[in-house]
């Protein structure tokens, strides 16, 4: 079942000008984000300490490192869309709402990029 | 624009389960956010070696933080089982107003029993930071 109105088909947009996009991609993250956060929570859980040789070494595993990554690129990903919309539906200054929107943006990707080059460097310090 | 009415009116709607269900999405999300950002510190400070882990550890043991890791922990399982109730919906399923006020039960049951059985398991490992 298509849920595009045949009007969209030909412009290419909906009422919002970007159709369902947005919402679209909000509903892959989740998807992606079911495995990989239950993945994240019961390895936190079995980890037998959280000390710093004990993180460390799990970071260093390829497969912790690569899934930990995935996690913080489309949670920071799904955080940013659903942020989005929050402010979008309860702030009603422009400029106010232009502001929070880009603000939230860069602190995202700040925040993404931040964390994930935390994991490298501590996984490739283990490889090296 | 003040003198316009202005959308949500929280304040004109009944206590409804629907309402709550969905409020309670946003709200766990956003409390979501900042776990992002909790969790970006701390793999930061464990980037940044022994010292700045323990540094970062003393902040992130204080028993203030261990209320927010409870609240946190239930946030996340509810988002969990709310997200899970949207992709269902989304398929096209569960929309009758029966079934969707069976789920709405059945998400809040599900996600409280989780944040239990997660808490007690995380109590039980004995690193709790």
């Amino acid at each position: 079942m298509s849920l595009s109105s045949p009007l969209r088909a030909v412009l290419g947009a909906g009422a919002a000008r970007s159709g369902v996009h947005h919402w679209w991609l909000q509903r892959l993250t989740s998807l992606a984000l079911v495995p990989l956060t239950i993945w994240f929570v019961v390895s936190l859980v079995a980890l037998p300490a959280l000390d710093h040789a004990t993180v460390s070494a799990w970071l260093a595993q390829s497969w912790t490192a690569l899934l930990l990554i995935l996690l913080l690129l489309i949670g920071a990903w799904h955080s940013q869309l659903g942020l989005q919309v929050i402010i979008e539906d309860y702030v009603h200054g422009a400029g106010a709402k232009w502001l929070l929107l880009v603000l939230t943006r860069f602190a995202h990707v700040l925040i993404a990029a931040a964390a994930v080059f935390a994991v490298l460097k501590v996984t490739l310090r283990g490889a090296a | 624009m003040p003198s316009r009415p202005l959308s949500p009116h929280l304040s004109v709607y009944k206590f409804k389960y629907t309402l709550t269900t969905s409020i309670l999405n946003r709200l766990t999300g956003v409390a979501l956010s900042f776990a992002l950002l909790l969790l970006s510190y701390w793999l930061m400070s464990v980037a940044g070696g022994t010292l700045a882990q323990q540094r970062a550890q003393r902040l992130l043991a204080l028993p203030l933080m261990k209320c927010i890791y409870g609240a946190l922990l239930f946030a996340f399982c509810y988002h969990l089982c709310a997200g899970i109730r949207h992709l269902v919906w989304d398929s096209g399923h569960g929309l009758e107003r029966a079934q969707s006020r069976r789920s709405a039960w059945l998400i809040v049951i599900a996600s409280v029993l989780m944040t239990l059985a997660l808490g007690h398991a995380l109590l039980h490992a004995g690193h709790t930071p």
